[in-house]
């Protein structure tokens, strides 16, 4: 199935802004960090379709997964 | 130099030193400046007549050594919202005035004639002279015109022309580290120095050292504070790219204003994040890292440079870059630098200013997107103080009720900032119930609804809103109190050793038995007396809320509502 996949902050250097991504069925949010190489540790926040999700979240087909870092402001 | 109150007349044009009164010893900042307007100040008085006091006050931590603790509390009542006001800088006013012994500077009546003043701080105390040349100038001009006449060292605070003709949004400005400016830019506060006739004031701190009561304890606790802020790593995010690191993860939420508060998502916010700016600082040649005031040790601020490479801004912030960005549909972050660039020296809050603009634009003044026409409706109608610029320049409700839109983001008349609360809810209660009017600042509870921050309350749901609100605004106005910067809220959020060194510090500093039990009492101490004001000034739940359109327009990616009723946001006072 295909994902979309968008990725922000220094989580951008060296790897993309937003990737289309085939993976298998049943994939989780933390199988897909794990596949970009980010450590899971760093991920401050991950949102599916704009939602908040907890990284054992499983993908669906079209789904778009954000990745950010710990960041602040306001 | 111990702490003494710097009281100056405006009336009769006196000045006086008095001992610090014992109710007041033990704050510092918003907590004091809050203090003196609710002890001095009639609720009922109009803001820009002779019965308002303009308060500025250094934190309690301000001009020790402690990390990020240069933020200047300045309060009145505020001729925008009507009610209580605190804004906070950075800048060096702060510390300066911490150390020439100064917890308070009050300022209080207002001249007869149409002469304009200048105030000069030292230990000695205040000098009050007469000013001509730099009546009508902008903020940038005063702070080289003091460089000239007194030399580098010394600390100002200044209005621009808005202020001077006491619109609603003015701002008051500091001088920061660089000679460039940080605002207390919410409330007009700016407004209520003009209506006193001070166009700037100095501050030369001369050699003076602050007290230590336990230097050992202080180094100590100032150490692990230090270390507990340096190893967040929201620390780390903000340095590198700035506040504007939100535009991206808001607009992903749905959360970020746009079209005059239509939409959620903004097609252009890429073209205006933190990780455009960043590449464009580096590659023009700016700076990504930058302090407001000496010992900031996050950095949030940054210099940006135009595409010759010549600067153009400093300071650069998400509130303000989402105003003139998403808010009035600009996707031009050039564009977006200069207008932010023209607000700091004509003098006037950027959040409000540019609100109102994306108000305007829904009026029919100008297109939305056009960013050209609100650059020359700012340089040519508002620093003008034409009739259309001073509609714009009293902010979003004036031009509002000028022009019969009734899609009007604001509480109790000022502007909302950066977030819908209608998919964000818990800062909808924030806005709502703040003092303050509409304030994110106030009871940031973005930082748990998407931050993961605290934790994570969902941002749709209703459910722990109001306590996660009322918990982060008592935490804040404590904090607000310390002269600390509100960036060091993540690391006080998540940190477990954070807080207790916080409290340490002003013990050691005071030689209090302060417990963290006390310091959160002070929170919401200081919001009684806050909301006490309020009322006592004609304000009743019925003012806690929200413009009706966030009720009957769901905003779209989520086609979310707002959904609060009068009862629940009530309870938010149930403390």
């Amino acid at each position: 199935m295909t994902v979309i996949i968008r990725l922000f902050g220094r989580f951008r250097l060296g790897r993309f802004k937003e990737k289309q991504m085939n993976v298998r069925p049943g994939t989780s949010v933390s199988q897909v960090i794990e596949l970009l190489e980010i450590p899971l540790d760093e991920v401050g926040v991950s949102m599916v379709n704009s939602r908040h999700c907890r990284l054992d979240h499983v993908l669906s087909d079209n789904d778009v997964l954000a990745l950010f870092p710990m960041v602040g402001g306001g | 130099m111990s702490d003494r109150i710097f009281r100056v007349n405006m009336t009769d044009l006196s000045t006086r030193i008095e001992d610090v009164p014992e109710g007041w010893a033990g704050l510092g900042g918003r907590g004091l400046t809050s203090a003196v307007v609710a002890a001095e100040v009639d609720p009922t008085c109009h803001p820009l007549g002779p019965l308002n006091k303009l308060v500025f006050a250094p934190g309690l931590l301000s001009g020790t050594v402690a990390a990020n603790s240069g933020r200047l509390s300045c309060g009145a009542k505020s001729p925008l919202t009507g009610t209580i006001k605190e804004s906070n800088a950075g800048g060096t006013a702060a510390q300066m005035l911490a150390r020439l012994g100064c917890k308070a500077l009050i300022i209080e009546g207002k001249p007869s004639g149409d002469k304009w003043y200048s105030l000069h701080l030292t230990p000695e105390g205040v000098r009050i002279q007469e000013e001509t040349e730099l009546v009508g100038q902008g903020n940038f001009r005063v702070v080289e015109a003091v460089r000239e006449r007194f030399g580098e060292r010394h600390g100002v605070i200044t209005i621009g022309p808005c202020g001077e003709m006491r619109m609603l949004a003015a701002n008051i400005s500091v001088k920061d580290p660089d000679g460039k400016l940080r605002s207390h830019g919410r409330g007009g506060l700016g407004a209520v120095m003009g209506s006193k006739k001070i166009k700037f004031i100095t501050i030369d701190p001369a050699d003076s050292k602050i007290p230590i009561a336990d230097p050992e304890k202080f180094k100590g606790a100032s150490r692990t504070f230090a270390k507990a802020l340096l190893d967040h790593p929201i620390t780390e995010g903000l340095g590198e790219y700035g506040t504007d690191i939100l535009i991206n993860i808001i607009n992903e939420a749905g959360a970020l204003p746009t079209r005059n508060f239509t939409s959620g998502q903004f097609d252009g916010h890429d073209k205006i994040s933190g990780e455009t700016m960043h590449d464009l600082i580096k590659k023009r040649g700016g700076k990504v890292k930058h302090f407001c005031h000496k010992g900031c040790i996050i950095q949030c601020s940054q210099v940006y440079n135009d595409k010759e490479g010549k600067y153009l801004t400093s300071g650069f912030e998400y509130e303000s870059i989402w105003a003139m960005g998403a808010d009035c549909c600009v996707d031009d972050l050039d564009v977006i630098a200069e207008a932010d660039h023209v607000m700091d020296d004509i003098g006037i809050d950027t959040i409000e200013t540019s609100v109102a603009m994306g108000v305007a634009m829904e009026a029919g003044i100008l297109e939305f997107g056009d960013g050209k026409e609100a650059l020359r409706i700012l340089r040519e109608e508002v620093s003008q103080g034409t009739p259309l610029g001073r509609i714009i320049g009293c902010g979003a409700a004036s031009v509002g009720r000028a022009f019969g839109v009734t899609r009007v983001p604001v509480v109790k008349n000022q502007a909302i900032p950066a977030y819908d609360p209608r998919a964000v809810k818990g800062i909808g209660i924030t806005y709502a119930t703040s003092t303050m009017g509409a304030d994110h600042t106030s009871g940031y509870t973005i930082a748990t609804n998407i931050l993961n921050s605290g934790g994570h309350v969902d941002p749709l749901s209703k459910e722990g809103q109001v306590e996660l609100s009322r918990n982060l605004q008592i935490a804040t106005a404590a904090v607000d109190s310390t002269g600390m910067c509100i960036f060091t809220a993540f690391a006080i959020l998540d940190d477990e050793k954070c807080l207790p060194a916080l409290v340490d510090m002003i013990n050691a500093r005071f030689g209090t038995q302060l417990t963290i039990d006390d310091f959160m009492n002070l929170g919401s101490s200081i919001l009684k007396t806050e909301r006490e004001f309020n009322m006592k000034a004609g304000f009743t739940p019925a003012h806690d809320r929200l413009p009706d359109f966030f009720s009957r327009e769901p905003v779209p990616p989520h086609n979310v509502v707002w959904d609060f009723s009068g009862d629940e946001i009530d309870a938010f006072w149930d403390f």
